[in-house]
């Protein structure tokens, strides 16, 4: 009891290696300090008559000093194992600690109900899942990008969709609903066989017509060329009789038509925002021009 | 370089019959000294410039004789001589035995016995559970309107703090057929989880380059037709697999005249996520002789012809997935089995892709 008013001016006034000064406080470091404050009450090295609570696997154990082992250093602290029942282990406090100031034991009270909640959270959180954060390294996350770029620019997206989307058009899946057949009204001033290409030509007749709404059913898959679709029916014989009587009206806008259409294609690229009003402009404009020609030239000539 | 050059010379020294590159210039720097191999720094330099300054000529010279002889062949009507094709990476991949033969019975058997084929042969219509991670960011919930506009039957839920095993049990007391979960990091919309039900398998997706519908220009609005699907590039066995569970996410019905395509393009293990409208027209291309090719017949005459194209108008989001792991049941990464993983190792070559 002597050494406990030296021991304690000279650990504050000179150096405690446990004591540690942050903003908000001093704090103790020391494992047996029972509040976790650098206080002359609190200290463990400058009260020979001390006790704390620790913690050792989810176990609490009681430690406790007294001055009549203080030249004995290892066996200085006795331990006690509490109760896993806390008002089990509170009365073992008191019995324990019965003759000792009160305030020492109201701390370690204190403690004990501190490090109960403690280890049910601890409990309850383990239960649930955490998500675990990974990192990943800077070299990896700079490839991972630059190859990407590398991979969008190779695969030419649009270009890709559009053929994709011209191909299907070609094996007649969209057939009940665009009329933009091949092969029927085909178009050249001379009269030569159809190529690979001339699939592609053809006249601008898109009508909406309603009423024939055949739903195909298709699996999208394009690398295996898994198609069952059930072709549509073929509406280009009742499209002829309406395209006839256009005709003949408006052959002779047909030139004009050409001209103005030759024009067309220049302020399509430009003018992309007006999709919407074009995909309701198209169709009558497509009615008018009437390539339809070959039988239809010899006809009004 | 000065490495390779080596070997060359030797190859070329001894069997000339053998060195399958270039045999001539080996032969022309055979009587010359290697740069590498003079100690003084200006000689040495000025050597390897006046090599460097060679090559080039060479390869102009090659450039030119073989324009010259396209465009003679073309005067002369003859077939140009055959253009080279230029070396790709998807060209030079490397031989991947997995990858899917048209005719493969096992394949078709395996895609009856597999757990989309009930959602692919129409006999559960799609309906799919969108929710995040237990932070949501600043992008996350624009990206998932989008989403929800882009599939068809989709349902958002907030997360809450439920275990994602917990989301499963739910989603199948539902009667979901798939689960959708949107990883955030740092803000941004990071990672894309794609989980199959009733045990279907989990894929774990990277989600990166994400660009949403405002910030594209001349965006359209997407209607809400069915879209079609285009899944381009999905060549192995596990990228087949992949497509069939990105196929089992929408509508097995596409209407046509909604004229809205979905497009999943897979280019070197990125899949390139695109939602357009698109609408086919005829353009006029006119045509001259000298062009030649698609106007064989005619000579003399330009005529316009008339060729089908299809025109897109981007709507929706864009964004850019890669796998990162693929688990045969339903999310459990401790006890689950994986059908793939990612690892480093496996980045080591450049010309070998997985899916």
């Amino acid at each position: 009891m002597q050494h406990d008013e030296v021991i304690w001016q000279v650990i504050r006034h000179k150096h405690c290696s446990f004591m540690s000064k942050i903003t908000t406080g001093i704090f103790c470091r020391n494992p047996y300090n029972v509040t976790g404050i650098c206080n002359r009450s609190s200290c463990p090295l400058a009260n020979s008559r001390y006790a704390t609570i620790r913690d050792h696997d989810g176990v609490f154990y009681l430690y406790m000093k007294t001055i009549e082992r203080a030249h004995k250093p290892n066996d200085l602290w006795e331990r006690v194992k509490l109760p896993r029942n806390y008002e089990k282990a509170l009365e073992l406090i008191d019995k324990h600690l019965m003759y000792w100031p009160k305030l020492l034991v109201h701390k370690i009270k204190q403690r004990l109900t501190k490090m109960t909640q403690m280890r049910i959270r601890m409990r309850k959180l383990a239960l649930k899942t955490r998500e675990k954060i990974m990192t990943t390294p800077r070299k990896e996350k700079k490839r991972e990008a630059r190859r990407e770029e590398k991979a969008e620019k190779a695969a030419v997206l649009d270009k890709a969709i559009e053929k994709e989307l011209l191909a299907r058009l070609e094996n007649g899946i969209y057939d009940g609903i665009y009329n933009l057949p091949f092969n029927k009204f085909l178009q050249t001033l001379d009269t030569d066989d159809l190529q690979a290409e001339d699939e592609n030509e053809e006249e601008s007749e898109v009508e909406y017509v309603e009423g024939n709404f055949e739903l195909e059913e298709e699996d999208d898959i394009e690398d295996l060329g898994m198609k069952d679709y059930h072709i549509g029916n073929d509406e280009e014989v009742d499209d002829d009789d309406d395209d006839d009587d256009d005709d003949d009206d408006e052959v002779n806008a047909v030139e004009e038509q050409r001209v103005r259409r030759k024009s067309k294609p220049a302020h399509e690229k430009s003018e992309k925002d007006e999709f919407g009003k074009k995909l309701k402009k198209r169709p009558r404009i497509h009615v008018e021009v009437e390539h339809e020609g070959g039988e239809r030239q010899k006809v009004t000539f | 370089m000065g490495g390779k050059r080596k070997t060359n010379e030797n190859e070329g020294m001894e069997g000339e019959e053998d060195s399958k590159h270039n045999i001539k210039k080996m032969e022309k720097e055979k009587s010359e000294i290697l740069p590498s191999s003079i100690k003084n720094k200006e000689k040495r330099s000025a050597v390897h410039a006046k090599l460097k300054h060679q090559k080039k000529l060479d390869k102009r010279k090659k450039l030119k004789a073989r324009d010259a002889a396209a465009k003679r062949a073309l005067e002369l009507g003859e077939e140009p001589p055959p253009k080279q094709i230029p070396r790709t990476i998807e060209n030079t991949r490397e031989a991947d035995e997995t990858v899917c033969m048209p005719d493969d019975e096992e394949l078709f058997a395996g895609n009856d016995a597999d757990e989309f084929s009930a959602v692919l042969k129409q006999d559960r219509t799609p309906k799919i559970l969108i929710t995040t991670c237990r932070f949501n960011s600043t992008r996350g919930p624009a990206f998932i309107t989008e989403l929800l506009s882009v599939i068809p039957n989709s349902h958002y839920h907030k997360r809450g703090t439920y275990d994602l095993k917990k989301i499963v049990e739910y989603a199948n007391n539902k009667e979901f057929t798939s689960i959708i979960v949107v990883h955030t990091n740092r803000r941004e919309p990071d990672a894309l989880l794609i989980i199959g039900l009733p045990d279907g398998p989990t894929a774990h997706f990277k989600l990166s380059s994400l660009v949403l519908r405002k910030d594209i220009k001349n965006h359209g609005n997407p209607t809400s037709h069915e879209p079609e699907l285009v899944l381009n590039n999905f060549t192995t066995r596990l990228g087949h697999r992949i497509g069939r569970l990105i196929q089992s996410l929408f509508p097995q019905s596409p209407n046509f005249r909604g004229r809205r395509v979905v497009t999943f393009h897979n280019q070197r293990d990125f899949i390139f996520f695109r939602h357009h409208r698109y609408i086919f027209e005829t353009k006029e291309i006119k045509q001259s002789e000298s062009k030649g090719k698609k106007a064989k017949d005619t000579k003399g005459e330009s005529i316009s012809k008339e060729k089908v194209i299809a025109r897109l108008q981007e709507c929706g989001p864009r964004f850019t997935l890669k796998l990162v792991s693929l688990q045969h049941g339903t999310f459990d990464t401790k006890g689950g089995e994986f059908e793939w993983v990612h690892k480093p190792e496996m980045d080591t070559s450049r010309r070998r892709f997985f899916l």
